[in-house]
């Protein structure tokens, strides 16, 4: 009786769900190599959705595609309701602010400090936060939440591979997106920092209740992170579900990325 | 075969470059506008030409004076020196020496600078934080270019003519004023307007090839030095292309 009432109520709850990224027959090919093939996503609201391959699976040119980086073939993005390769450019910049995107490699600007690094974007979107925005004041603010307010002054050259990616990450959270996507967020970093990074990702998740979708091969950052896999192999979803459906698949494929 | 496939790539970049122009010209007169980094690079991009430009001015003007006097006093005709230096400066060796030293310094700095933004997808960065990187990056320095460059040839043609004139002073005991009065009859608009015309040309030049090689950068970091040293090499080439052009035209309208 009380698991029938417990299913009613998740159901409940993920119908009145908002739909935030909607991914649709996705096709991309350079030349003779078809990387995406037909690719299909959906994130809700809140949801922690990861996207796991081997490399050169195509996780990389798909979210370049969900933020306008690059032009698929074919298929449809929409995010939050707005059809991503139908928007002009202002209209496409505006909805970029809704999207923060932590880069592979941190990408931070290497002639401008930390505090300029936050500053850069709040600066140029002023109008998402009204006239009288403290721009310190936030930048301060992000920098607490990844725990690294005394780097404030310092150039990206001075940090660690580790800080450079909580930076990044500051960067991303300082125009408060509502979704945000990870490109291998602990690639390059050594496990106990990758251990931070994870943990810092589920804080933020829960403080700022982003939706997110993670490109990973990390197996733990999946395992901790995720509430729903997708498997992009041979450019299609070849399997969805939970950490723990997933790594008792019988499927040979799907048993090879959790070995 | 190999020839033919050389060719086809310089006329493919060609293209690729005008291409580039064109959207520069659309960038330049589309919203919104980026004042404060335009006046950051021209003073970035200004200033830190500046040493440069003044020594090779005040060289060129000592060293031209030196070759020709002796040829010069053979014929008797050193009342002569400062009209010939100053025409010869004004017209031609200041604007293309100051231009290639600029191109030197510039071009391979801002194809190195994209270039690394680029391979390390901070190009990529700016895009998706929702600010256009090639309004943001691309017009403001090609335009710093394209405004720096004539006030840095005028400055290197004045130290030019103040180093012809120490040795002319030192050599054959002439004074400021005389020097200077000789410089100024001697000169004619038909000489400085053209030749300052061009040199935003030139500076349009530099500037739209180092940001071309630098924004197009590939292969990763060796790409990076790909851009730098392509950019110095295609945009010198480009200079002489565009002087032989506006001495051309300069030839049919001024009649040289």
């Amino acid at each position: 009786m009380n698991d029938a009432k417990h299913i009613q109520e998740t159901s409940k709850k993920l119908a009145t769900k908002r739909l935030m990224l909607e991914i649709k027959d996705l096709r991309k090919s350079f030349g003779e190599n078809n990387v995406l093939n037909g690719f299909d996503l959906e994130l809700l609201e809140g949801e922690n959705l990861v996207i796991m391959g081997k490399s050169g699976s195509g996780k990389s040119v798909m979210i370049k595609c969900l933020v306008g980086l690059m032009e698929p073939d074919s298929g449809s993005i929409k995010i939050m309701g707005k059809n991503l390769l139908g928007l002009n450019q202002i209209n496409l910049d505006e909805l970029r602010t809704e999207i923060g995107f932590l880069f592979q490699g941190s990408a931070l600007y290497d002639s401008m400090t930390v505090r300029e690094n936050l500053e850069f974007p709040l600066r140029r979107h002023k109008h998402k936060f009204g006239d009288n925005i403290d721009t310190s004041k936030l930048v301060t603010e992000a920098l607490k939440n990844v725990g690294l307010i005394d780097a404030i002054d310092l150039m990206p050259a001075e940090l660690s591979g580790g800080m450079k990616r909580r930076i990044a990450l500051a960067r991303t959270l300082i125009l408060k997106p509502k979704i945000i996507l990870y490109d291998e967020p602990t690639s390059g970093l050594d496990p106990i920092t990758s251990k931070e990074i994870i943990e810092l990702m589920r804080n933020i998740q829960r403080q700022y209740k982003t939706s997110s979708l993670i490109i990973t091969h990390d197996v733990d950052c999946a395992r901790v992170v995720s509430e729903r896999i997708i498997l992009l192999v041979d450019g299609i979803n070849y399997a969805e579900g939970t950490f723990d459906e997933l790594k008792n698949s019988k499927d040979e494929k799907v048993k090879a990325f959790f070995k | 075969m190999f020839k033919s496939k050389k060719i086809t790539l310089f006329l493919i970049e060609i293209g690729e470059l005008t291409y580039f122009g064109r959207r520069f010209f659309k960038e330049l007169f589309s919203k919104p506008f980026e004042f404060k980094e335009l006046l950051r690079q021209c003073y970035y991009i200004g200033n830190k030409s500046l040493l440069l430009v003044g020594v090779t001015g005040f060289i060129i003007g000592l060293v031209i004076t030196l070759q020709t006097r002796p040829t010069l006093e053979e014929f008797g005709a050193e009342s002569w020196m400062p009209s010939m230096v100053s025409i010869s400066i004004v017209r031609e060796i200041g604007p293309v020496i100051i231009a290639l030293t600029f191109a030197g310094r510039i071009a391979s700095g801002i194809g190195a600078e994209l270039g690394s933004m680029r391979v390390t997808e901070q190009i990529d960065a700016m895009e998706v934080s929702g600010t256009n990187p090639f309004k943001y990056l691309v017009v403001t320095r090609v335009l710093a270019t394209t405004l720096m460059l004539p006030i840095l040839v005028i400055l290197g043609d004045t130290i030019a003519l103040y180093g012809s004139y120490l040795i002319e002073n030192t050599k054959g005991d002439v004074s400021f004023q005389l020097y200077f009065n000789k410089v100024f009859n001697s000169l004619e608009f038909g000489d400085i307007i053209p030749a300052i015309i061009k040199t935003y040309f030139f500076g349009f030049a530099i500037g739209l090839v180092g940001c071309f090689k630098g924004y197009n950068c590939k292969k990763g970091t060796v790409g990076v030095g790909i851009a730098a040293n392509s950019a110095v090499v295609f945009s010198s080439l480009l200079l002489f292309v565009i002087d032989f052009i506006a001495v051309f035209i300069t030839d049919i309208f001024f009649e040289i």
